[in-house]
């Protein structure tokens, strides 16, 4: 009973950080109507951003704000520069140009850093495990976890209680209407794509001393984000925070009995959610 | 105030204006009257710069407009108020509304909950909760929470409940109070004619006729012809 417990704490860590990841990529569908294929790349250049500046010695608190910085900074060029121009054309080019930024920002971090792949020590109040009676948790995880749900906590915040927000929930909804309003759509759709691949970063950032890092680590943390976004509900922001969670408790009680069968299990679940209701858990359309 | 110079605009891969040229004055009511695809909406929307304009020149406050992008339209002091209602279902009334105010607008929110006592006791209820009928109202609001110089109503009253179409009308009612200048298209011929100062009718894309108001009630035959169905 323990075990369990011990696993399904370890779940709901892990599913913050894929929360984290998925409300990212939600934003951007959400707004674009696009999905972002570099949501991966972005994912791996916070990580190595937070690498960068903790081995220049900066506190880590300063590189994870970096990953997320960086990967903004990334999404807003992508964005201004990329996606923008191809507007008048198809949605499959949007979708090549995202992909094949991908395999760019990929390459560039294997020039940069090499094939080898990067790891991080957490900070030492961040090492070592709490005692919880019944197990020890790590304390990185419940860092992870506070982490995540901070990050999320303001997102919402921004979403739901600012101007700016209210003006990306009524542009994923109609975008036409949003610029009868007054409203610059193009800096809103810039905005909200930097926002989302800084959030990608982010969990880069987090994930970095928990699965360390290469070029094309950001792949499977893509997929999974995908099959959150889907089992969540397209369209539905926080449906994805709440499958990201619980994918996280899902996939870790499932090593409890069958580790080889873990990754499995997120494409099943997601199977059938979609197969009894294709909206996903939390989806509006 | 607005110019409408031998226009030409396309829905989709159309034609629907062809050298279509009207001009408003500043505090006038102006109805749009047509059939059913005569182009109404398309010289909104030309107006706007949601449908591109091909050829010709519309000018605001003696400025060109036609090129410029919607929200920079907008922003001169054109608001349009779409036949589709377009309301923001996710975002509470006042979320909407709100969304649509500008600094300095006289139609604060507080002002307009006022004006549509029929939305003011579902300020907190998502816009997708609503009927038809309260939703225009709510996008009406939402449009005059600019404090447009110019208001552009594309069917305020289609598909509405008769005490919707009368709230609509007490509505229209105060705005011709304001002075607010206003192109109204409606199909509710008696309606637009209530407020009208002037009408202008389209026919197949073409601006076929224009008179005032005083005209078109004392030959109400010059106007129907143009709107009864073939």
């Amino acid at each position: 009973m323990n075990l369990v417990a011990a696993q399904i704490v370890n779940g709901l860590a892990i599913g913050m950080l894929y929360a984290v990841m998925a409300l990212g990529l939600s934003i951007i569908k959400g707004l674009l109507n696009v999905p972002n294929f570099a949501h991966g790349a972005l994912f791996a250049v916070g990580a190595y951003v937070c690498y960068t500046l903790s081995t220049i010695g900066a506190p880590f608190a300063v590189a994870l704000i970096g990953a997320f910085s960086g990967a903004a900074l990334l999404g807003f060029l992508i964005e201004r520069f990329g996606i923008a121009n191809l507007t008048g054309g198809s949605y499959l080019l949007q979708v090549l140009f995202l992909f094949g930024t991908a395999l760019v920002i990929e390459q560039i971090l294997v020039l940069i850093y090499g094939t080898t792949g990067v790891s991080l020590v957490p900070p030492a109040m961040l090492g070592g495990a709490m005692d919880l009676g019944f197990m020890f948790l790590p304390r990185y995880l419940v860092f992870c976890a506070l982490v995540g749900a901070f990050s999320i906590v303001a997102v919402w915040l921004l979403i739901e209680k600012t101007r700016i927000g209210s003006s990306i929930r009524a542009g994923i909804e109609r975008r036409e209407m949003v610029q009868c309003l007054g409203i610059d759509i193009g800096t809103l759709l810039t905005l909200g794509f930097a926002l989302g691949a800084g959030m990608a970063g982010l969990a880069g950032g987090i994930a970095l001393p928990l699965l360390g890092a290469n070029a094309t680590s950001g792949n499977d943390m893509m997929a999974i984000a995908f099959v959150v976004l889907v089992l969540g509900g397209l369209g539905s922001l926080y449906g994805a925070v709440a499958a990201g969670i619980l994918i996280g408790v899902a996939q870790s009680l499932t090593t409890l009995v069958a580790p080889s069968a873990s990754t499995l299990l997120i494409y099943v679940i997601m199977t059938v959610v979609l197969l009894i209701g294709p909206k996903g858990l939390f989806g509006e359309r | 105030m607005l110019t409408l110079s031998s226009i030409d605009a396309y829905y989709g891969q159309s034609q629907a204006l062809h050298g279509v040229s009207f001009d408003v004055a500043e505090g006038e009511i102006l109805a749009l009257l047509g059939r059913n695809g005569a182009g109404k909406t398309t010289t909104l929307r030309a107006i706007m710069g949601l449908n591109r304009v091909a050829r010709g020149v519309v000018r605001f406050d003696g400025r060109v407009i036609s090129g410029l992008p919607t929200h920079k339209i907008a922003r001169a002091g054109v608001t349009l108020v779409p036949e589709t209602r377009d309301a923001f279902s996710l975002l509470s009334v006042e979320e909407n509304i709100r969304l649509g105010y500008r600094t300095g607008s006289p139609y604060t929110v507080e002002r307009l909950l006022e004006m549509f006592p029929i939305i003011r006791e579902f300020r907190l209820k998502k816009g997708g909760e609503l009927s038809g009928g309260q939703q225009q109202l709510m996008v009406m609001a939402r449009g005059l929470a600019m404090g447009p110089k110019l208001l552009l109503l594309d069917e305020p009253s289609q598909g509405l409940a008769p005490i919707m179409v009368n709230a609509v009308a007490e509505v229209l009612s105060a705005l011709r109070r304001d002075r607010l200048t206003v192109i109204l298209v409606e199909q509710n011929l008696r309606m637009a004619l209530d407020v009208a100062d002037r009408v202008v009718i389209l026919e197949d894309g073409v601006a076929v006729d224009a008179l005032s108001r005083a005209a078109a009630l004392a030959d109400p035959a010059r106007v129907e012809k143009h709107l009864a169905v073939h």
